[in-house]
């Protein structure tokens, strides 16, 4: 009886830790103005990603030929702003396959966050494990992965994802899979510097001396530490990921066409610029405002959560 | 400093092998046969493995290896697939371009970079500082193709017979001819010697031949087209070197010797400049090197929106056509401007800061 409430006590008593140190974060990230904005767009861009079905008036891949009597590539159209109403409304107009120009940015923006965590999400899994064994077995192993992150991180990154599309093939998958692989080097590198320096604590020493496996000391001990550096970088790394995805399909490696993806929209319609503008201007602040809030975000948590890094990164 | 030069030189020898053979990997796994990429799908067998055999594709890969390492030790980068040409006259041909836009992209994220990030730091909280970071913000999370297209649009269409209008393709107006400064000096340099390559190359920067030759229409004309590219290429540069500058900066003005020069009575100018600046410079002058991959990857981008014939261009379009030849050479001219760039970086320090003790 005394064994299980004295268990039942640590429980709450880690119970209580966590929270409070979840608390002790959540209060300072809302110490941070740029995070809170970037917080709340992002929660913003997420419901419209969640809810696209029912905020776009049209379906995205669908052309309006035949529908609607709209020529292809006419410009927005919005009744309180004095279109006449017998016009059919298309918020951001057409684009030239008579297709509503608003309901593709919505769509986009599902295409856009899956893109940002599925790719970031890979390189971090990747990038963690070889930082990981290769600061903490150290020696050849250490000398041979991070030779070659190097070597990876000395190509300009768009190029590097361009010769890796060609080897896989264009599509988006691929191109999530090329951006996941350029992304590596930057986990590998956080993750290592973290395990190198926590490797020879105290507590990880003591683990070490009373048996722990490998595996646990890594996985248990040491890189629960590198968590913080990871978020950060990771929210950070988001942004870049969408810009990078959205480069691609803007050259016609990445999304094809009829995905609604900001960058493919941009491409395929850049020569319209001057008698189109619209169908350039609208995807083109899409992107920069979902970028723009993984940005501020990852500066307010790297703020918050990491304040020596804030000093040398800010 | 001289060893420091050489011992980072030898350094960086393994991580240009690397690079080389990575990209002799890479551009090998494309899949497709670079015959018929090259010469259509109809193209008989016959006339395919002629053409595998011309281009030693015949060979196995590490014999292919071998002997492009052996040829580029001799500076020879062979011929272009696509082409038909030699791969170093068409690296002079396009060099230049992406040189000059590059560089004018650097200048100006450095001249807009530092003082916005300075200002931004003396003026902490203010909205000078506010709108410089807001700015900043949004300049690294803008497409560098959306503004190129974006201004496009605005100065060369908007401000169509206005005094801003700006050109938005090319690199000189059709009509205008730059003409080699080697010509202009009546030099006659043998076609095919080092020599002449490097006078072309010389003469293919537009802006810098222009001002040897002093043809101040071509430069006039050269500098207007250059404008647009070169701002959309630079946001993102500009953006990272204000946001660096100014955490640099504040962190910098904190320090006692600051406050020291302050109670000494020197002009609050001075300080900014001379005392705090400087010892501000280490992390701004690594951030500066770093950019030039960041710069390489837009030059891709800037130079499909502005139709301008660089090495960003060609590198993408030999990726596609599985120009091996091209791909091979450029890359490993982009890694050793790479490797070069930082080297600088790592040797300006010793002038930034004269602690620092490079052997």
């Amino acid at each position: 009886m005394a064994v299980q409430s004295s268990a039942v006590n640590i429980l709450n008593a880690r119970d209580f830790r966590s929270n409070t140190l979840f608390r002790l974060m959540l209060r300072r990230i809302l110490k941070q103005r740029s995070a809170i904005l970037g917080g709340t767009i992002l929660v913003f861009l997420i419901l419209v990603a969640i809810f696209a079905e029912f905020l776009a008036p049209y379906d995205p891949e669908d052309s309006l030929i035949g529908k609607e009597d709209i020529k292809k590539r006419t410009g927005p159209c919005i009744h309180i702003l004095g279109c006449p109403a017998d016009q059919p409304q298309h918020l951001m107009g057409v684009d030239g396959n008579v297709r509503d120009v608003f309901s593709r940015v919505i769509f986009g923006t599902r295409v856009s966050l899956f893109v940002g965590f599925s790719t970031i999400g890979v390189a971090i899994i990747i990038g963690t494990f070889l930082g990981a064994i290769s600061g903490y077995f150290g020696g050849w192993t250490d000398g041979i992965v991070m030779r070659v992150m190097d070597v990876l991180l000395a190509f300009p990154s768009l190029l590097l994802s361009i010769a890796i599309v060609n080897v896989l093939g264009r599509g988006l998958e691929n191109a999530l899979l090329a951006i996941a692989i350029v992304s590596i080097p930057t986990y590998a590198r956080v993750v290592r510097a973290s395990v190198l320096s926590t490797k020879e604590t105290d507590y990880v020493s003591a683990s070490r001396s009373l048996g722990a496996s490998h595996f646990h000391i890594l996985f248990q001990r040491i890189l629960p530490n590198s968590i913080t550096p990871l978020i950060v970088q990771g929210t950070l790394g988001i942004a870049s990921a969408i810009l990078s995805a959205a480069a691609l399909s803007f050259i016609g490696l990445g999304a094809q066409p009829p995905t609604p993806e900001w960058g493919t929209m941009l491409g395929s319609e850049r020569n319209q610029v001057f008698t189109a503008p619209h169908l350039v201007f609208f995807p083109g602040i899409a992107i920069m405002v979902t970028v723009l809030a993984f940005n501020l975000l990852g500066d307010g948590l790297r703020d918050a959560l990491d304040p020596r890094l804030a000093q040398v990164n800010e | 400093m001289i060893q420091f030069t050489i011992r980072r030189l030898l350094m960086a020898i393994p991580v240009v092998f690397g690079i080389l053979v990575v990209t002799f990997g890479l551009v090998r796994m494309i899949p497709g046969d670079p015959c018929r990429a090259m010469l259509g799908e109809k193209a008989t067998q016959e006339v395919c493995d002629r053409f595998t055999k011309e281009h030693g594709l015949d060979k196995s890969i590490p014999v292919q290896f071998a002997l492009y390492m052996g040829k580029i030790l001799k500076g020879d980068f062979g011929n272009s697939i696509r082409f038909s040409r030699p791969v170093m006259i068409i690296l002079v041909e396009r060099l230049p371009m992406t040189l000059e836009l590059g560089s004018l992209a650097l200048i100006l994220s450095i001249i807009v970079g530092i003082p916005a990030g300075i200002i931004s730091a003396v003026k902490r909280n203010s909205i000078v500082d506010v709108v410089v970071m807001i700015g900043a913000n949004m300049g690294v999370s803008m497409p560098v193709y959306w503004l190129g297209l974006m201004l496009a649009y605005v100065f060369a269409l908007w401000l169509k017979g206005t005094p801003f209008w700006l050109p938005p393709s090319g690199r000189l107006t059709a009509g205008l001819t730059a003409v080699p400064f080697y010509t202009v000096w009546g030099w006659d340099l043998p076609v095919d010697s080092i020599r002449f390559h490097v006078a072309e190359l010389i003469s293919n920067l537009f802006l810098f031949n222009s001002i040897i030759t002093q043809n101040w229409a071509v430069f006039k004309d050269a500098l207007t087209h250059l404008i647009l590219p070169s701002v959309a290429l630079s946001t993102i540069p500009t953006a990272i070197i204000a946001r660096m500058t100014r955490s640099s900066m504040l962190d910098v003005l904190r320090q006692d010797y600051i406050r020291t020069a302050r109670a000494k009575g020197l002009m609050e100018r001075w300080v900014i400049l001379k005392h705090a600046l400087r010892n501000a410079m280490l992390p701004i002058a690594t951030i500066i090197g770093l950019e030039l991959g960041i710069l390489f990857g837009g030059a891709v981008l800037t130079e499909t929106i502005f139709s301008l014939a660089g090495v960003g261009r060609m590198l993408f379009e030999a990726i596609t056509a599985r120009d091996f030849p091209i791909v091979q050479a450029f890359t490993v001219v982009i890694a050793v401007a790479y490797v070069l760039v930082n080297l600088l970086v790592d040797i300006s320090y010793v002038f930034i800061d004269p602690r620092i003790r490079l052997d």
